[in-house]
């Protein structure tokens, strides 16, 4: 048994925070139309919103794992260059996270709108289609993986990859069979950081995607439309999004994360 | 077959100029205390280490190729077991990294396991072997991919002092059923005893004495060979 | 009990507007000072900060704060207790909500808006005419049918008989326009005053079947007001003349 050394005192604080963090999804659960929940998450365009947003989040998130993750590995190593660009690879990680995403969606359609720096030489139209609500999402969502990734890389131990490579493994096979499954748990717990995030996505999706029913119209959006028109509604859509994302993240931790840890 | 190595590193402070050579069934301890350079010489031997000298084995020479290539295997200090792998596939690791195929690579590991008395230990994990098995394990692992050098790192000091006698004999015993070259690094006594025919003292990156234990008791060349080689006061 | 106070405002403004005296001294001068929340429409951003500014150089004791946003969401915080003295919708829908909360009496409309066809100013798509929704070549934008302009614009091509080919359903009036002034759309329905205020931006285009679908802009002081009597005194300023010759200059027209 390890003695804990927490002090009585931290309860308090610990305890505002969990109050602020909890009790507004209280309210949402207690406010929520719980009579006509059935009839309103049975509604089709609720089931369509709710199956594009799961189909994007999970896209977005096989995308930025199979970018997100070299990019962490780069930028873990990043330590011994010099310092600007260093500096500037971490900023530009860390600009999406502060970034309001609405500014992030705008910037999206100047580089890959129809006049945009890229978008204008393009012989297809991406905003206003599923792959755009893709590309939103991997814009603000990978970089938690990016964070998350690096700082597993930095805390594992560089010499096994040393031992490794004694051992006869090419940089390929030590990646592969070495440093990914020491950083394993750090991949999946930045996995689902970014699919819940990719799954809450609004303001760059609907700047940047726009909003068509079955299209590009994610359950978030969907849900803040509702809201102008009836409250209770958007109440129910915002209480299945956050039992969606509540789940995935209970279920999928429990299922991953052993035999990694030991 | 030898060994024949210039070693000539700059780290930091350090600055090693090393010249030594190993021959079959005759191996070399690399003594000399803290900060020596004894570690950095293996790790340019090794080519974790950039060196400005020449290392060949026979005709071989090791200079131009990359660690993965130069087969030398290594026995680390804290010996770096790859704590996700079970004892099996740490030391089928180095047969599958070199192109063995998945079934042929277990079953190598498996006769090294039983050569070192290992085989009961197969489905652990890093985490669930004591110091001395960690110990033969990584030896296990690193002999399983046919390494022409076999460099050792102070393969005894992180083991507790009462069990380092036993396995210290165990080590001798397999040792001297491998036929390559042997570099051991350490700065006890008793290890080289046990383990070594040749002797380099290494003191501030260059080497201050040379020979066979003997010759060391006989004329210590520094004060640090003198306390080396002085017999332990009893009581 | 405070409905003739309201009245007695409005009565006062409506005269001195229709006597057209340059100064008029209002009844109740001395108890219209503080301060007056007005929580009003996204749309009226530029003319109610100009009215605000018309209205204390009137009434040098009074401050206006404002807080504006999306019609519905400014009912749902005035539904939920938010501090405000004076409500300014885009729609009669919204206002609705605020009087069945018993929170608001009477509202007057103070201004109309009329769509119009917003195009980007070199019309790529060359829009005409609302028959150019239907053409599946175009990339359009509407404004969901959850928000007042969405329902304006879906009235006005179901009374032209149009089945649109819409790409995007934005979230309000604002982002039809940035995707119209980016670009990314050929066109899309705004009301008069927006493609005013975008300026050279975008081209605005009249079309005959707006005037099916006008949108009506309710007014009123709230009975929760802590400062009731300003509250009027803001509220029949609005309707007053000078009010209404601010809100005309911006492309709204009259009640």
């Amino acid at each position: 048994m390890r003695r804990s050394f927490l002090t009585p005192a931290l309860w308090i604080p610990a305890g505002l925070a969990i109050a602020l963090l909890g009790l507004p999804l209280v309210a949402l659960i207690v406010r929520a139309p719980w009579a006509q929940l059935p009839e309103l998450l049975s509604r089709s365009e609720v089931l369509q919103a709710l199956g594009l947003s799961l189909g994007t989040a999970s896209i977005a998130t096989v995308v930025s794992l199979a970018l997100g993750i070299p990019l962490a590995l780069v930028l873990a190593r990043s330590a011994d260059w010099p310092a600007v660009p260093r500096r500037l690879l971490r900023a530009l990680v860390t600009v999406p996270l502060v970034l309001p995403p609405v500014v992030g969606g705008v910037a999206l359609l100047l580089l890959l709108g129809r006049r945009g720096l890229i978008g204008q030489f393009l012989p297809f139209q991406i905003p206003f289609s599923t792959t755009a609500v893709v590309i939103a999402q991997v814009f603000v969502a990978m970089p938690f993986l990016v964070l998350a990734v690096e700082s597993a890389v930095r805390a594992s131990d560089r010499r096994f990859e040393t031992a490794a490579a004694t051992l006869g493994a090419t940089r390929w096979t030590i990646l592969r069979r070495v440093t990914l499954p020491l950083v394993a748990p750090g991949v999946s717990a930045g996995a689902l950081l970014c699919f819940t995030r990719a799954l809450g996505e609004f303001g760059a999706t609907i700047t940047f995607a726009g909003s068509f029913p079955g299209v590009t119209q994610t359950l978030p959006i969907a849900t803040y439309l509702e809201l102008q028109r009836d409250p209770d509604a958007a109440i129910a859509l915002s209480l299945t999004l956050m039992v969606v994302s509540v789940a995935v993240l209970v279920t999928l931790r429990d299922r991953w994360v052993p035999g990694l840890t030991s | 077959m030898s060994l024949a190595a210039q070693l000539r590193v700059k780290r930091g402070d350090l600055s090693l100029e090393l010249e030594l050579s190993v021959d079959p069934g005759r191996t070399l301890a690399l003594v000399g205390p803290n900060g020596a350079g004894k570690s950095t010489a293996l790790g340019a031997i090794a080519g974790l280490v950039p060196n400005e000298g020449t290392v060949r084995v026979g005709d071989r020479v090791l200079d131009e190729l990359p660690v993965e290539q130069r087969r030398v295997g290594c026995v680390f200090q804290d010996y770096l077991l790859f704590p996700h792998l079970t004892v099996l596939e740490n030391v089928a690791f180095g047969p599958r990294a070199t192109g063995m195929p998945r079934s042929a690579a277990r079953q190598a590991a498996s006769d090294w396991l039983a050569r070192l008395d290992l085989a009961a230990l197969a489905q652990r994990r890093p985490a669930q072997l004591s110091g001395g098995q960690a110990q033969r394990v990584a030896l296990a692992r690193a002999l399983a991919t046919d390494p022409e050098v076999l460099l050792l790192d102070e393969p005894l000091a992180a083991l507790d002092v009462e069990i380092r006698a036993d396995v210290r004999a165990e080590l001798a015993t397999h040792l001297a059923d491998y036929a390559g070259l042997t570099i051991v690094v350490t700065h006890s006594l008793a290890d080289v005893t046990a383990l070594a025919l040749d002797v380099i003292v290494l003191e501030r990156g260059r080497a201050t004495q040379r020979g066979s234990l003997a010759e060391l008791t006989a004329a210590p060349a520094t004060p640090y060979v003198e306390r080396l080689t002085r017999p332990a006061p009893v009581g | 009990m405070r409905r003739p106070l309201v009245l007695a405002a409005l009565a006062a403004v409506a005269l001195t507007g229709c006597a057209a005296v340059p100064e008029p001294a209002p009844t109740n001068e001395g108890t219209v000072a503080g301060t007056v929340t007005v929580f009003a429409a996204a749309s009226l951003t530029e003319s109610f900060q100009a009215i605000a500014d018309a209205f204390t150089a009137e009434h040098p004791n009074v401050q206006v704060t404002f807080n504006f946003g999306g019609s519905s969401g400014l009912a749902t915080q005035i539904v939920e207790g938010a501090p405000a003295d004076v409500f300014a919708a885009a729609s009669p829908a919204t206002m609705t909500t605020v009087t069945d909360a018993g929170l608001a009496t009477d509202p007057a409309d103070f201004a109309t808006n009329t769509l119009e066809i917003a195009v980007p100013t070199d019309n790529p798509g060359g829009v005409t005419g609302l028959a150019d929704f239907a053409n599946p070549d175009l990339a359009i934008a509407l404004c969901a049918a959850e928000v007042p302009c969405g329902a304006a614009a879906a009235k006005a091509l179901d009374a032209a008989g149009i089945v649109a080919s819409v790409d995007t359903y934005e979230q309000d009036v604002r982002a039809v326009l940035t995707k119209i002034e980016l670009g990314e759309v050929d066109a899309g329905l705004v009301y008069r005053t927006d493609v005013l205020a975008a300026g050279a931006k975008v081209k605005g285009i009249e079309f005959p079947e707006a005037s099916g679908a006008i949108a009506r802009y309710p007014i009123a002081a709230l009975t929760a007001s802590a400062n009731p009597d300003s509250a009027a005194a803001f509220a029949a300023f609005v309707l007053s003349d000078a009010g209404q010759r601010i809100l005309q200059k911006a492309g709204f027209g009259a009640p």
